[in-house]
Formats: C-alpha cells, sequence, structure tokens
C-alpha cells in the first residue's frame, strides 16, 4: 500500500476521521499515514485527540466519518461489523495508560489467555513464550503475582508482555510513560526498541517529549483534532 | 385576631385527643363511658357458617360463632368486639391475652384441656372422608387409602386421624392450611380423598360438585371456645350462659338458621346438662403429645422434625439452584440483549420482586391447576426459583457492570470473543463480587422456604406449628425450629465467608 504523499508499505492508514461526543468534534478529520516498521509518537495536548484516535485503530470506538485501513482491514464509519473486527484483532494489539490487566488473574496467565484462547496455542507453548517475553521486560520473578501485588512499573511490563504475545503486526500504546519515573521511562524506551522488529509497527500516545524523542522515528503533533505538524 | 383564633383552633384540636386519652385512663370515667368490652378472637378466613364477613355488608360479621360470642356478651353484659386472629394462632394469642375468648369452630383436644381453659363443648362434629364421586365404592374408610394421599387441614384431630392412619395404613397425609383448597385438589386428583368435619364437608358441597362424603364418620370430636388458662372464672360464666342456652333452645335456633343442627346435638347438650363427662375426641385412639411429657412429646416429633428439615434444605438448594442459572441467564441477556429482550426481562425482574413470593406460589399451584397439576414440591421449587431469579439477576447484573469497562477492551483487543470475555474474565470477576450477597439471598431463601407450607408441603417451620400446636406449647418446638434453621443456616454462612476470603475480589 502507498500513500497519498508516496510512502511505501503503509500499514495504518487513517483518512478524515470524524468523532464528537455530543456537540464536541474530537476527531476533525484526522489524516495520517504509518509504513510499517516505523516508531510514530502521536504528541500533543490533553483533548487534542491522540487516546481517542488510538481507540478508533482498535476498534473501540465508533467514528461518524472517514475511515481506517490497517493492513488491508478496513474500518468503516459507524459500527464496526463483527467479521471486521475479528480480522483487526489479528492485525493490532495494545497498551491502555491504565494497564487493564485481568484482575482476577495472575501476571503469567494474564499473558497466556489470549494466545490459548483467541490464537490456539497449546497452554505450554503459549507460557513458554510468556515467560520469555516476562523475562526480556524484567518481570520474570513476579509471574505468579496477582495485578494488586504489582507496582506501576511491573504491571506496565506486564501489559506490554500481553499484548506482544499475540505478536500483532501493529501494536498501540497509551501514555506507556504515565506510571513511570523517569529512570523507568528510558529504560522503557530502550525496551521497546529492543522489541520492535523491522515487522513491527509501534504507534505511541504521549505527554513526554524526552520518552518521544528516545524512542520514534517520527513525531505527529495534534491539536483540536487534526494532525498539526509531522517531523 | 383571627388569625389566633385559627392558631387556638388548631391547638385544641391537637390536644384533644391527649385530653381524651388523660379522661379514659380514669377508671370511673371509662365505666361511665362505654360499658365494658367482651373481646372474642376469631378467623373470618375460615368463612361460614363459623365466622364470615357478611355477603351484604363486608364490615359486618356473620356466623354461628359470632352468634355465640353475642350470646355470651349480651349475658355478660358486655359489648361484643371482634379480634381478627389467623386460626392456627388463636390458642397463642388468647394465652397471651389478645382477647378474652377464642371462637371459631375450635376442637376439643387434650392439648386445649391441658394447656388452656376451655368451655363445655357447644356443637358434636363427625370426622368424615370424602372422595370423588367415581371412587366413592372403593374409597370407603381410611384402610382402604393405602399408598394414596388424603388431605386435611393441618394441626386438627383429623390430622392427627391421618397421622396415625399414615402408620398403620401406609397412606400419605398432606397437610392444607385451609379447608377450601383440599376439596378442589380432590376434584382435580392432586389427592384421593379428604378427611374433615361433616360441617367443613357439608360447606364445600355447595361450591365444589363432584365429590361424595361416605356415611360412616372416622371419629367424633366437638367445639369449644378456648380461654386463657388463669380464666376460670369468664369459663365459668361461659359455661352457665352456654348450658341455659342449651336449656332454653337459643344454641339449637342458631344452628337450625345456619343449617347445622342435627341429630347428635341432642343427646350431647343432655349429658352436659346431666353433668356427664364428654371426651374431647371419641371413635378413634390417638397418642396426644399433650399427655405425655414434654420431653417425651419432643423426642416423639424430632424425627418428624428432622424428615421437614430434609425437606426445607434441599427444596431451598434446588430453588437456588435454578435460580442461580436463571439469573445467570437473565442478566447476561439484560446486559448483552437486545432492546426487546432487555425489556421483556425487565419486566419479568419487575413483575416477580413486585408481587407477593407467596401470590406466586398460589398462582403456580392452584391458578393454573386446570391447565398444568403441578406436584405440590415441584410447584413449590419452581415458585422460589422463579421469584429468586428475579433477585439473583439484579445482583449478577450489577456485578457484571461493576468490571472495569478497561479490562473488558484489553481483552477484545486481544482478540477474545464476547462468549470468551464473559467466560474468562467477566464472569469470573462478577462472581466474587456477587458471592456475599448471594449468600444472604440463600438464607433468605432458607427462611422463606417456610411459605411453601401453604402448598401442603409439610416443611420445618409446618411441622414446628403442628407440633405446637398438639403441644399447647412454643417454647420446646419454637427453640428445636429455631436451632435446626441455624444449623442449616450458620454452616452456609461460614462456607461463604470462607470462599469470600479465598476468592477475594481484587481492589483496584
Amino acid at each position: 500500500m502507498e500513500s497519498a504523499d508516496g510512502m511505501t508499505d503503509v500499514v495504518v492508514s487513517v483518512r478524515e476521521v470524524r468523532l464528537s461526543r455530543g456537540t464536541r468534534l474530537v476527531l476533525a478529520g484526522m489524516t495520517f499515514d504509518v509504513a510499517r516498521g516505523e516508531v510514530v509518537a502521536l504528541m500533543g495536548l490533553s483533548g487534542s485527540g491522540k487516546t481517542t484516535i488510538l481507540r478508533s485503530i482498535a476498534a473501540l470506538e465508533t467514528f461518524e466519518g472517514g475511515s481506517i485501513d490497517v493492513d488491508r482491514v478496513v474500518l468503516p464509519s459507524g459500527v464496526c461489523p463483527a467479521p471486521v473486527a475479528r480480522q483487526l484483532r489479528r492485525k493490532v494489539g495494545m497498551v491502555f495508560q491504565f494497564h487493564c490487566l485481568f484482575d482476577h488473574l495472575t501476571a503469567i496467565k494474564n499473558v497466556t489467555l489470549a494466545p490459548v484462547l483467541a490464537h490456539g496455542i497449546a497452554p505450554d507453548d503459549a507460557e513458554r513464550r510468556a515467560r520469555e517475553l516476562l523475562k526480556v521486560l524484567g518481570v520474570e520473578h513476579r509471574a505468579n503475582a496477582l495485578p494488586r501485588e504489582l507496582s506501576g512499573g511491573e504491571a506496565q511490563r506486564v501489559a506490554i508482555a500481553r499484548a506482544l504475545a499475540v505478536d500483532p503486526p501493529v501494536l498501540l500504546m497509551d501514555e506507556p510513560t504515565a506510571s513511570l519515573d523517569p529512570e523507568r521511562r528510558t529504560e522503557l524506551a530502550a525496551l521497546l526498541r529492543e522489541l520492535v522488529s523491522r515487522d513491527r509497527t509501534l504507534i505511541v500516545a504521549t505527554h513526554d517529549e524526552e520518552f518521544a524523542g528516545s524512542l520514534a522515528t517520527r513525531v505527529l503533533r495534534l491539536s483540536d483534532g487534526v494532525v498539526r505538524a509531522g517531523v | 385576631m383571627h388569625r389566633r383564633l385559627i392558631v387556638a383552633c388548631v391547638l385544641i384540636g391537637v390536644a384533644w385527643p391527649s385530653f381524651k386519652v388523660l379522661l379514659k385512663a380514669d377508671p370511673v370515667a371509662e365505666a361511665l363511658q362505654e360499658p365494658a368490652e367482651f373481646r372474642w378472637a376469631g378467623d373470618p378466613e375460615g368463612g361460614a357458617p363459623f365466622v364470615e364477613a357478611s355477603p351484604t355488608d363486608p364490615d359486618k360479621l356473620v356466623g354461628f360463632d359470632v352468634e355465640i360470642a353475642e350470646l355470651l356478651a349480651r349475658e355478660l353484659k358486655r359489648t361484643p368486639r371482634f379480634v381478627f386472629v389467623q386460626f392456627s394462632s388463636i390458642d397463642q394469642s388468647i394465652a397471651r391475652g389478645d382477647a378474652e375468648i377464642g371462637l371459631s369452630g375450635i376442637e376439643d383436644t387434650p392439648a386445649r384441656r391441658s394447656s388452656l381453659s376451655v368451655t363445655i363443648p357447644y356443637y358434636e362434629f363427625r370426622e368424615v372422608l370424602s372422595v370423588r364421586d367415581a371412587d366413592a365404592q372403593q374409597y370407603r374408610t381410611l384402610r382402604d387409602l393405602g399408598g394414596r394421599r388424603v388431605g386435611t387441614l393441618a394441626g386438627t384431630i383429623a390430622y392427627e386421624v391421618l397421622l396415625n392412619a399414615e402408620r398403620e395404613f401406609g397412606l400419605t397425609a398432606i397437610a392444607y392450611e385451609d379447608d377450601v383448597h383440599p376439596y378442589s385438589d380432590l376434584i382435580v386428583g392432586r389427592v384421593d380423598a379428604v378427611l374433615l368435619d361433616n360441617v367443613l364437608a357439608e360447606r364445600r358441597r355447595k361450591t365444589v360438585p363432584g365429590f361424595t362424603t361416605q356415611p360412616d364418620s372416622v371419629a367424633v370430636g366437638h367445639y369449644i371456645g378456648v380461654l386463657s388458662a388463669g380464666n376460670a372464672a369468664l369459663r365459668d360464666a361461659a359455661n352457665e350462659i352456654l348450658r341455659g342456652a342449651m336449656r332454653d333452645g337459643s344454641l339449637e335456633a342458631i344452628f337450625r338458621k345456619w343449617s347445622v343442627w342435627n341429630d347428635d346435638q341432642p343427646p350431647l347438650y343432655r349429658r352436659l346438662l346431666n353433668g356427664e363427662p364428654v371426651a374431647p375426641i371419641s371413635g378413634v385412639e390417638l397418642s396426644s403429645v399433650a399427655t405425655t411429657s414434654r420431653w417425651s412429646a419432643t423426642l416423639l416429633y424430632l424425627p418428624a422434625l428432622l424428615r421437614s428439615s430434609v425437606v426445607t434444605i434441599v427444596l431451598s438448594c434446588l430453588s437456588m439452584a435454578l435460580a442461580v442459572a436463571l439469573g445467570v441467564l437473565i442478566a447476561s441477556g439484560r446486559v448483552y440483549g437486545n432492546r426487546a429482550g432487555r425489556a421483556v426481562l425487565i419486566g419479568y425482574v419487575e413483575l416477580m420482586r413486585g408481587t407477593p413470593v407467596l401470590l406466586q406460589l398460589f398462582v403456580l399451584y392452584y391458578g393454573i391447576a386446570a391447565a398444568v397439576r403441578l406436584p405440590a414440591f415441584i410447584a413449590a421449587f419452581l415458585g422460589l426459583a422463579l421469584n429468586y431469579a428475579a433477585y439473583e439477576s439484579e445482583i449478577y447484573r450489577a456485578s457484571l457492570e461493576a468490571v472495569s469497562k478497561g479490562q473488558l477492551e484489553a481483552a477484545r483487543t486481544l482478540g477474545l470473543t464476547e462468549m470468551q470475555v464473559l467466560r474468562h474474565i467477566r464472569g469470573p470477576q462478577a462472581f466474587r463480587l456477587a458471592l456475599a450477597p448471594m449468600t444472604n439471598d440463600f438464607v433468605a431463601l432458607l427462611k422463606d422456604s417456610s411459605l411453601v407450607s401453604v402448598l401442603t408441603v409439610m416443611e420445618l417451620t409446618k411441622q414446628t406449628q403442628v407440633f405446637a400446636t398438639n403441644l399447647g406449647s412454643w417454647v420446646i418446638p419454637g427453640s428445636l425450629c429455631a436451632a435446626l434453621y441455624l444449623a442449616m443456616s450458620l454452616p452456609l454462612s461460614s462456607l461463604a465467608r470462607r470462599l469470600e476470603e479465598k476468592w477475594k475480589a481484587p481492589t483496584a
């Protein structure tokens, strides 16, 4: 796929996406493309539409106009049909700002649940892969802890492991450094650079200039629901 | 000026009832104001010819017991005042002083003679067996009814007779709360015979066609008035009045008016006027618990109480299991269903929560009997389950909605289907949140199961009531009943506490 501005191998294409809440236009015709293997940081003030566009790409929001194409899966405006959502889930993973780990499951179960249930991977294989991911992320020793027993940084790493466990080509991250101290932020940036291979695309919504600068290959600045500048 | 006058009038109006109370507190003033009342207790639900609301004036009571109460009050130069007491509680109500005398077709029994003051009998009745017309030749006596179900009123002589026959002939005694449904159930085939007194049988014949009353009586009993054990003076006065009414024909006139005078009464009156003793029951040998010691009586009734406890716990467990299953389905439908489905389920929940469970039980057992004849236990099980399902569904719905939206979205982005989200993420967490209120509901259901005695299911409370009626006291039966309920509910609460601790719902 090629974008209007000549970008090759576009994996995420957002076109004129509009979404309003009541009288407020949250996304006012947002348009941008992301190429495969890129690490794109979405930056802007609160309310600029960073989180909403990530949620729209993950089909967690219903938008009123425009379209989103993720690796040839096209999300139309309005309610996303179930088959389209199912196809999309194989392409996109998401790490939420507040981790959203499953409270009743241990860290390892949080990571193995989707590979076993949604992707049909054998439980033993899923656990082996989960332990590898937790090890890479430095939280293997917390595998049997419940989410309430984890620190903010540990929970964030488990959430990343959970998203990576189903090996999505596109990974969305919403404010990944929100609960981390400065030292941990640098560590996380290094870790993500390591994890993002040539074939995986990362779109990160963040307030953190330093984190974006150390991680992103491109920064899109959002304001009032549209992209104002791309560097 | 006008305003002051209005305020003064309002103050006088507000204070007047207090002045009246003060005036009444003076016994002399009270005596001068109105004659003493003669408080008598009865149950109009028993209906004619005993006590019933007049068909032409529902505020007025009519019946032969009403006229006997008026006769007693007139001779005592007092004003009769009726006190409504449920039939099964008249003895206890009299003992605690709610009224001076109970008159409502009350049977003379050894238990009543030993625990209360009782008047001389004023009417003799016969316990008679009624069967469907088609069975008139087949079922003539209790002996013919081995293996069959025979209905009667709980806590009566007839019930005691049936319990004896249960042991002797192998029939099954079915206890009812009223005297209407035994006959209607006889016609629809839920029971094969009814044993009740001839007055009740004759009364039902007028409204329920299709049954035959066998000519031979099973036992002979009497109606009496009951007074508290310490009220011998009023009892003696009442006895004198009754004897006078037997002599001058007043009682005969009353019974003739209500079409229940028969040849059995003159010999009874002759014996009473000659001072001869009259046994409470004749024609049948009954081992009354009232004549044995309290502890022997307790031992006698303990197996029955334990059996009825099993009925209570089995009924409660089955009902709760179905209520939980239905509650989960209703809650899921309300959370995941479309608008029409949700509207139907909301309607169901509001209907079940907005109407008494007793009414629902009646509708299930009696209301739809013409179309579907549910056995009593099944009707009780379904009635409780359908009612509690509505309450359970609200608990589960609230619990499902309490699971954070973020977790559900995370599960969806990971590719889980809605069913997998419900089964693996939402359901388990909702279950932990619902566990404590569920336990509360189970304990409540355990106690609400006592309501099913209206459907002839002999559960723990009903069995206790029968025991207490026959013993003439609630102390031992009530204590045993409470102990058995606690023995069932405390382990349950303890188990729930342990499960809650084990699966403690995680906090944010």
